[in-house]
């Protein structure tokens, strides 16, 4: 609800010369404020609670990352493989790397959407600061992405460790940190990259495809590189494709060299500032 | 206040907007007419921020719409119908907007009663009518209770009520000394509402007028008269000191209200007349010669593109001999 409001002395219209026009100008009772990006957060916030295919998306995230976490966290528990020697947290990728094709959906969403229903025109004619509406965007759906994909990856994390209590000695902190926080920041920029090529491409089936293809392409053209002189190609593919970089949270890598550590949430941060850097100069060249 | 300035958009080669220059002030409706095409939503996007100008500029009150802080409420718009998302209600779209600008919820329920769409304000605009779109596009310009409302073509979609209502809302909303600037292709609807009118065509102002001069100047009133007896009625007219026109195939015309004047000289003089008939040129007939030649999409009446009506030609030219038929006279 609205702050109640000091009673204006005038409750009706009032006229009132402005100095040097002849003409009589209109002036409102309602309080002139002048707009940040504290009212175009706030009013992209409530432009994502209030369409159900925002709740539809998150909520299939949630029931894939936790679902099938939950799943292949009890087939291993019960199954008589040694895991002493891994992460016990690994399991976890399976729901995440499924799930971040909604995050994916959602970011590109956020911005093409608005291109399919016209909406933009009047999201920018209300605010004609083309890179506020932009930033906006980014801050709420980074921020919503970041804190579901947490939870839900967190919950599965807290269950699999209870899980595997005794057959492991117990996941390192490190572990915990990059199997929650980590992947959580690596979804969120994903879906903040998604949200980039949306407002590039303007075109919702056009950036979704294009964003899916990103993820997955690299990895299955490589699987038939069968080819002795593309083997560089083939291995640099793997290394760097987007599942084997989420799977890098899990301590799991489809070869030892590569990216290690942190270094896909460097990898997805930079093509993410390139990617959005470019949405943001093309949103003040193009017409709306 | 709004001021356009040698405005002009290009789209590759296409010219839609070409040198447009006029000033749209408080007070008054200015109304915007031009045929389809002509450039009326190009332009009214460029004063909205939304397309930039190729060159020239638009002002409004001397500042650019990206200068403006509060836009909603300096200037509202009802621009193409249905520019939301269609799964959110209209009052989430209403209240959106209001937060972008920083307008208290409150205002929100008041436009969607202003509007009349308070019993579906919670309904998906997904199922609105043409008309329910148009009143929650109007709900949106509202908002901000701004000085200055541009409409693109508002009556489109409405039923004769709720174009009643639109044209009541935007008289009161003028004589509150607000800037009414609303366009359309239609000169009847114009003639009813505007106070001015600016009319462009091909993107090219045509006419800068108030709405009374153009139709003073316009709306000719004339007598129609047809008969056998032609030379003793323009005798008979001319011993009168009435002035008459011939407009071919044996018609005359004879300018003002003069029908009875004109049949009580005929019957003076025992003259057959065959058709004596006031008639008024429309506003609707002013626009479409005024614009004709700008008309970017032609409909043809089934006539060949080559045939061109006789009356057209200049009087007093010999008519056209196809090419080579003087050949042997060198």
């Amino acid at each position: 609800m609205s702050t109640p409001q000091p009673p204006t002395p005038q409750a009706a219209p009032d006229w009132q010369a402005a100095p040097g026009s002849p003409y009589p100008v209109y002036t409102s009772p309602i309080p002139v404020v002048r707009a940040g990006l504290r009212h175009a957060v706030a009013s992209e916030w409530t432009k994502m609670r209030s369409l159900r295919s925002t709740m539809w998306t998150l909520g299939v995230f949630v029931l894939l990352v936790v679902g099938i976490g939950l799943l292949t966290g009890a087939v291993v528990a019960n199954s008589s493989t040694d895991v002493s020697t891994s992460n016990p947290l690994e399991q976890g990728f399976f729901g995440v790397l499924l799930g971040s094709i909604a995050v994916i959906t959602l970011g590109v969403l956020t911005t093409s959407s608005e291109y399919g229903s016209g909406m933009i025109r009047t999201t920018m004619v209300a605010c004609p600061t083309r890179s506020r509406v932009l930033a906006a965007k980014s801050i709420v759906f980074f921020l919503v992405a970041f804190v579901v994909t947490l939870v839900s990856s967190a919950c599965v994390a807290v269950v699999h460790a209870a899980l595997l209590e005794g057959q492991t000695s117990g996941p390192t902190g490190e572990q915990w940190f990059k199997a929650t926080v980590g992947v959580a920041l690596y979804v969120a920029l994903l879906g903040l990259l998604s949200l980039a090529v949306g407002s590039l491409v303007r075109h919702s089936a056009g950036a979704i495809t294009l964003m899916i293809g990103a993820v997955l392409a690299p990895l299955v053209v490589a699987l038939f590189m069968f080819s002795k002189s593309l083997e560089n190609v083939q291995q640099a593919l793997f290394e760097y494709s987007i599942p084997n970089q989420l799977s890098i949270f899990y301590s799991n890598s489809l070869s030892d060299s590569g990216p290690s550590g942190l270094d896909p949430l460097w990898i997805m941060l930079g093509v993410t500032a390139v990617a959005l850097g470019a949405a943001f100069a093309l949103l003040e060249k193009r017409d709306v | 206040m709004i001021e356009l300035e040698g405005l002009t958009k290009r789209y590759g080669g296409k010219v839609a907007v070409n040198h447009l220059s006029f000033t749209v002030r408080p007070g008054i409706i200015t109304g915007f007419l031009g045929p389809n095409g002509a450039g009326k939503s190009t332009t009214m996007r460029m004063v909205l921020g939304l397309d930039r100008p190729t060159a020239g500029d638009v002002r409004i009150d001397g500042k650019h719409y990206e200068q403006l802080e509060d836009p909603l409420t300096y200037i509202g718009a009802l621009l193409e119908a249905k520019a939301w998302h269609g799964g959110r209600s209209a009052y989430n779209h209403l209240l959106c907007l209001a937060q972008s600008n920083g307008i208290p919820a409150s205002r929100v329920r008041e436009v969607l009663d202003t509007v009349g769409l308070t019993a579906v304000a919670r309904k998906k605009t997904k199922g609105f009518s043409l008309g329910m779109g148009q009143r929650l596009g109007i709900a949106g310009a509202l908002l901000g209770d701004p000085r200055i409302l541009m409409f693109d073509e508002p009556v489109n979609g409405l039923d004769p009520e709720g174009i009643h209502w639109i044209r009541n809302l935007m008289k009161s909303l003028a004589a509150q000394g607000r800037t009414v600037f609303v366009s359309s292709h239609l000169m009847s609807e114009m003639a009813l509402t505007a106070d001015h009118l600016v009319v462009i065509g091909q993107g090219r102002l045509l006419a800068d007028t108030s709405m009374a001069e153009f139709i003073a100047a316009n709306s000719r009133s004339y007598v129609r008269i047809r008969t056998p007896q032609r030379e003793q009625l323009l005798d008979a007219l001319h011993g009168a000191g009435v002035s008459v026109v011939e407009s071919g195939a044996g018609v005359l015309e004879v300018d003002g209200d003069k029908s009875e004047a004109v049949g009580e000289l005929a019957a003076r003089h025992q003259i057959v007349l065959h058709e004596l008939s006031p008639q008024r040129a429309s506003l609707e007939e002013a626009f479409m010669q005024l614009t004709a030649e700008s008309v970017e999409y032609h409909a043809h009446d089934g006539q060949p593109p080559g045939a061109v009506p006789q009356q057209q030609q200049p009087p007093g030219q010999p008519p056209q001999q196809p090419w080579g038929s003087d050949w042997k006279r060198g």
